[in-house]
């Protein structure tokens, strides 16, 4: 089935790619499905199944980013505010200090991101946090390692995307300080791990990851599935 | 036309062509071996579109080689701070096994981010030995710090404060880079390592007694006058034309301190180069 078969394809090609690739591929694969949908139609099994996008959609240009960032946000934000209420066994007085700073800075980061996106932003996520043990300080500062370093380089992914000097600056102010996150928690896990060669490449630089990479592992941890149609990413 | 072959040609005459596409050379074939499945008569057209992102950015304008060459001139100075600080007796006699650890990674890649950016800019790149006094700084910035290279402690301040400027300068030079994945993106690779950076010297001093967090409070939290301007505008609470103060929090409205740590500032490429010439930018 040939939307089936597009889909497929772009998955696999949006897998570690870049973002400039997959969008000019994307405007030729619906030129291709204008293409070939007419005679193809005809030649559906009886039985196929049309994939459903069920998820939310961040929408298109600045706002597909702006509603990308907030839904990320939307997770950080939540993720805190779990580990401050039910804090895990042995967290010190400082690490209490520092981690409820940490969850403010996220949920000002998501209710700025609301406040401006006004009328475009994506719904409240239903977050799914199942799989972290919150009573485990290992656990729980793995996963806000993971949560910070991924904001990282989905900011440093999504950069070149944004049209507007005035978003991409307020991206850039918000991204420094998912780093200094990061490099907390980092030294938290392993004192001087900051920095360290399994994060940085070895120019001592950050990565950048595409919106198709990001998604599916913020949809783990999502009940409301995010998808970027426009930006090569759609869930199923 | 022999439309399927023309990658393997362009292949002969450039090796790097699907290098310049995709870092990943599957990429390109997966589009290729798809395109001869289904959609050949659509080709031309993503060849077009994959010829402009393959030579389109090679060639850098004069303002982005002027934005990466400023970016360079931070890199050697940081770089050569490290590696000044690594060379102290009287610094490494005051600094513990985890702080020289920590220095030690940073000073690594501060040179490594040199050696890119001297890379990126080739021929273009400016020499070190333009800065300073024949590539020679002024680490006190002309007496504002004048035990920086005797006193472990003046060192990791002027660490902080560079690290800190450095994230600020970055930040501000994005704008100019607007659209350009290349060197948009690298430059943002570079900043969010500048802000690790900031973060980790920051636990550093707060781990010797100093009260001070990984990230910025209010406009200058460093406690040291010299630094004033560095942090000048740090204490902003309006982001995008939005009181940040007015957004909900949790048992009432972000605060003032929340609000001013959220988010880093930019500063300007005029204003940075102010604050570094003390030290012998050019």
């Amino acid at each position: 089935m040939t939307i089936y078969l597009l889909m497929k394809t772009e998955t696999e090609i949006n897998r570690d790619g870049v973002n400039i690739a997959r969008r000019s591929f994307l405007r030729y694969a619906g030129a291709g499905v204008a293409a070939v949908s007419v005679v193809t139609a005809a030649s559906c099994r009886k039985g196929d199944q049309v994939p459903t996008n069920t998820g939310i959609d961040i929408g298109i240009g600045d706002i597909g980013i702006l509603n990308y960032a907030y839904a990320l946000e939307q997770l950080e934000a939540a993720f805190y505010t779990q580990v401050i209420a039910s804090p895990y066994s042995g967290i010190t007085a400082s690490e209490t200090t520092r981690l409820t700073e940490i969850r403010d800075h996220e949920i000002c980061h998501r209710e700025f991101f609301k406040t401006v996106l006004g009328s475009n932003a994506i719904q409240v996520l239903t977050t799914d946090f199942s799989s972290i043990d919150f009573t485990n300080r290992a656990k729980v500062l793995a996963a806000a390692q993971a949560f910070e370093d991924t904001g990282v380089t989905a900011y440093n992914g999504a950069g070149y995307l944004i049209q507007s000097s005035a978003y991409l600056t307020l991206a850039g102010k918000i991204v420094s300080v998912e780093a200094r996150h990061a490099s907390y928690i980092r030294d938290l896990i392993t004192a001087g791990s900051f920095g360290d060669s399994t994060v940085l490449d070895a120019n001592g630089m950050d990565q950048a990851k595409t919106i198709a990479h990001i998604l599916p592992v913020a949809n783990t941890y999502l009940k409301t599935k995010v998808n970027a149609s426009n930006f090569g990413y759609v869930s199923f | 036309m022999n439309v399927l072959n023309l990658i393997e040609e362009i292949d002969k005459a450039d090796p790097e062509f699907q290098d310049r596409i995709s870092p990943r050379r599957d990429a390109i074939k997966n589009i290729t071996s798809f395109g001869s499945k289904v959609a050949v008569a659509a080709l031309p057209f993503v060849f077009s579109t994959l010829f402009k992102k393959a030579y389109g950015q090679t060639a850098p304008s004069a303002a982005v080689l002027t934005t990466l060459n400023f970016a360079l001139k931070l890199e050697y100075l940081e770089s050569a701070f490290y590696n000044a600080g690594a060379a102290s007796t009287a610094v490494q006699a005051g600094l513990s096994a985890t702080e020289k650890a920590y220095l030690t990674t940073i000073q690594a890649h501060e040179n490594a981010h040199v050696k890119f950016l001297q890379g990126v800019l080739g021929t273009n790149a400016i020499t070190q030995t333009t800065q300073g006094t024949n590539g020679t700084y002024d680490f006190t910035g002309m007496g504002a710090f004048p035990t920086v290279m005797t006193d472990s402690g003046a060192f990791l301040n002027v660490a902080m404060v560079f690290e800190d400027t450095g994230v600020r300068a970055y930040k501000g030079a994005a704008p100019s880079l607007a659209g350009q994945q290349v060197y948009l993106t690298a430059a943002l690779d570079i900043h969010s390592v500048e802000a690790r950076h900031a973060s980790a010297i920051r636990q550093l001093l707060a781990a010797r007694g100093i009260s001070i967090k990984p990230w910025i409070t209010g406009a200058n939290d460093t406690g040291i006058a010299a630094a004033n301007a560095n942090y000048a505008g740090e204490d902003n609470i309006t982001q995008g034309g939005v009181n940040v103060t007015m957004l909900a929090g949790i048992g009432g409205n972000i605060s003032t301190n929340a609000a001013t740590e959220a988010f880093d500032e930019p500063l300007d490429a005029t204003t940075v180069a102010t604050l570094v010439a003390p030290f012998g930018v050019k």
